[in-house]
């Protein structure tokens, strides 16, 4: 106990000295005297009371450990607890179900803020699962998985100003074009590996963003590409006579369709259209992950895994090592132009700001936050980190501790990620 | 079946080897022992055409393969187990053998499988565990499990029995000679020269980058100098 005691004084302390340049509190000359200025009395106490409860934590901690130990939830417990095989895997189902109805029915019963932050979630689901091809499976650290997100976006968004052409049209074609570009920056730098390998696609991630920057003649430059039309929906129309009606959600028609509450003759409401692009996210979401688990399951994924766990093995076995890889920075770069044209359908607007590092960074959080390789960690980390940008907005410039101390605490309690990649298919036989 | 001649191989500037001219016969045990640091590593990592020899030929049933790259070498009839096993640890055993059947249709896999599990009966049990939870022993059983499932016509082993017990050393040189009774051509390098020269039917022994001497088995086994230097007097 008495050892302690210096100890908690000394966290005590640290934790003063670090809410100063924190909290951006400022020491300053006042005659002879030293003034705290930037902070009213109420911040000065809540240091003092943070600087309280960190002494006497350190103080207690054996106590507190042990408390949490005898009031711990028994999992062991739980586990024998649960119901068997069959009825475990009828329950998943259920919740499952339960699920899709959900993300079906309950946009249209929020406000129109949800479905909006939810379609960001599913594009960032969509980023994560991309990524976690590159990254998880692969073991090929790129850090500029953000260019080929731009290529989408950007692709959609000169298509349609240009040639006038539809989301859906742009859609196939910025996912293309995102493929190539990935193919294209394999070539050079598949040979590398690790940190050399992430800087470079760190540089590459630059160079798109600079050149869309500086590109001004096509992409407007900084001022961006606005007046992005939202997609439509098409509509078998019977009659009067057979044909084929693109519906769209906004008060006008701006894509050659027709508008949809005109259509049915319905009064305009506001928030159909970012329900519509919701249920549409979702579904091009659905479909990455049906793809991607596909993927997995079939060779090439498991070539990519064997490619992250040993190199030289796998051209001991006769595989084509800069095959698997380009194949693996393809795919990933394709659906990171999916979401591209998504993101760029649901913002109406882009610039070369939506496609900075910290992008590549934040989906590369969400990677390894989730646990590298698993699908449904990633999803959760989408949601996760999407959900901690967008409710901190008002907290902007704490957003970046509030991050790093997540970060710091999931290395410490969770080194694996949220939900760890688990091996298919592993079943204990009861005796 | 496999005819090295007069191979030179460069590491940047450095030579590893200086002209090294073997062969294998169908059917054969051939053992290559050597010193550390005497080029074994480097001669079989050749033949799989990484790195690639400046100098000299390579043929392959008659085919000469220096020219080919290392996925093309590896698909043509020879496997090789890499020194240290090299099983991939985070795939299940399983998954280690799919990759080692990477390029077979389903039912040659199955073939393969079973062929595998009836050579080595304790990764049948252990079909669903991770690669690299598994004993020495098991790995290296696993690495040859792997190896042997595209049905090599050439089996290249590289040290396996680094790092085993004696009676599982003892195991696997059983499970070579089995494979060897099987028709398949066996390169063996080796640092145990012992087991090695009593399992091979030919011998060479490499020194410094070249080949010093070639004979039996067993006559390189009685052979004073061999005895000195490898087998401890």
């Amino acid at each position: 106990m008495s050892k302690k005691v210096p100890f908690a004084l000394f966290c005590a302390g640290l934790t003063v000295i670090l809410a100063f340049p924190i909290l951006g509190l400022n020491l300053e000359h006042k005659g002879t005297s030293l003034v705290v200025t930037g902070a009213d009395n109420w911040t000065l106490i809540g240091v003092l009371v943070a600087a309280l409860i960190v002494f006497v934590t350190q103080l207690l901690k054996s106590q507190i450990k042990a408390t949490y130990q005898a009031v711990k939830p028994n999992f062991g417990g739980l586990i024998q607890r649960l119901p068997g095989e069959d009825k475990r895997k009828l329950i998943s189902k259920l919740v499952l179900i339960a699920l899709i109805i959900a993300a079906l029915v309950l946009p249209f019963f929020t406000s129109r803020q949800w479905p909006d932050i939810a379609t960001l979630v599913l594009i960032y689901v969509i980023l994560g699962l991309g990524l976690n091809v590159v990254v998880g499976l692969a073991g090929l650290l790129d850090l500029g998985y953000v260019a080929f997100y731009a290529v989408g976006a950007y692709s959609y968004a000169l298509l349609s100003q240009y040639f006038g052409w539809s989301f859906w049209a742009c859609l196939p074609i910025g996912t293309l074009l995102a493929a190539t570009f990935g193919l294209l920056l394999g070539f050079p730098v598949l040979r590398l590996r690790g940190d050399y390998l992430a800087i470079v696609t760190l540089g590459f991630g630059e160079i798109i963003r600079i050149l869309l920057n500086n590109f001004t003649s096509i992409t407007g430059g900084p001022n961006g590409i606005g007046n992005i039309p939202k997609p439509s929906l098409p509509f078998i129309q019977f009659e009067p006579n057979f044909e084929i009606v693109w519906l769209e959600f906004g008060r006008r028609a701006t894509d050659g369709g027709v508008p949809f509450h005109k259509f049915f003759d319905l009064p305009y409401d506001s928030s159909l259209k970012v329900i519509v692009l919701y249920l549409i996210a979702l579904a091009l979401a659905v479909i990455t992950i049906l793809i991607i688990q596909r993927l997995i399951r079939m060779p090439v994924g498991r070539a990519w895994e064997a490619l992250r766990e040993d190199e030289i093995a796998c051209r001991s076995l006769g595989l084509n090592r800069t095959a698997i890889k380009l194949s693996a920075f393809t795919i990933g770069a394709s659906f990171a132009g999916f979401a591209g044209s998504l993101f760029a359908a649901r913002q109406g607007f882009i610039n070369p700001e939506s496609f900075i590092f910290w992008e590549s960074v934040i989906i590369l959080a969400i990677v390894v936050l989730g646990g590298m390789g698993s699908q449904i960690g990633v999803m959760i980390a989408a949601a996760i980190v999407v959900l901690l940008q967008e409710l901190t907005a008002e907290f902007d410039e704490y957003r970046l501790l509030a991050f790093g101390a997540i970060m710091v605490l999931m290395m410490i309690w969770k080194p694996q990620g949220l939900l760890p990649m688990k091996r298919p298919h592993i079943k204990l036989k009861q005796e | 079946m496999l005819n090295l001649k007069n191979i030179h191989t460069h590491y940047g500037k450095i030579e590893a080897l200086h002209g090294v001219s073997l062969n294998v016969a169908q059917g054969e045990i051939v053992s290559l022992i050597g010193a550390n640091g005497a080029g074994k590593t480097t001669l079989l990592m050749t033949i799989c055409g990484d790195p690639i020899a400046s100098e000299g030929s390579i043929e392959f049933l008659g085919e000469p393969i220096n020219e080919k790259s290392t996925s093309e070498i590896m698909r043509s009839g020879i496997s090789i187990v890499p020194e240290g096993r090299r099983i991939f640890p985070g795939l299940t055993v399983e998954e280690n053998l799919q990759m080692g059947g990477f390029f077979m249709s389903k039912e040659d896999y199955q073939k393969g499988t079973e062929h595998v599990f009836s050579l080595f009966p304790r990764l049948k049990e252990r079909i669903n565990q991770r690669g690299g939870t598994m004993s020495g022993g098991e790995q290296q059983m696993l690495a040859i499990a792997r190896a042997m499932m595209s049905t090599p016509k050439l089996l290249l082993l590289d040290e396996p029995s680094l790092g085993l017990a004696p009676i599982i050393i003892n195991q696997i040189f059983d499970i070579i000679a089995q494979l060897r009774d099987e028709g398949v051509t066996i390169f063996l390098v080796e640092q145990n020269a012992n087991q090695a020269l009593r399992l091979a039917d030919r011998g060479y022994v490499l020194e410094n980058g070249l080949l010093v001497m070639e004979d039996s088995g067993d006559n390189l086994l009685a052979n004073d100098d061999v005895r000195k230097a490898y087998l401890g007097g």
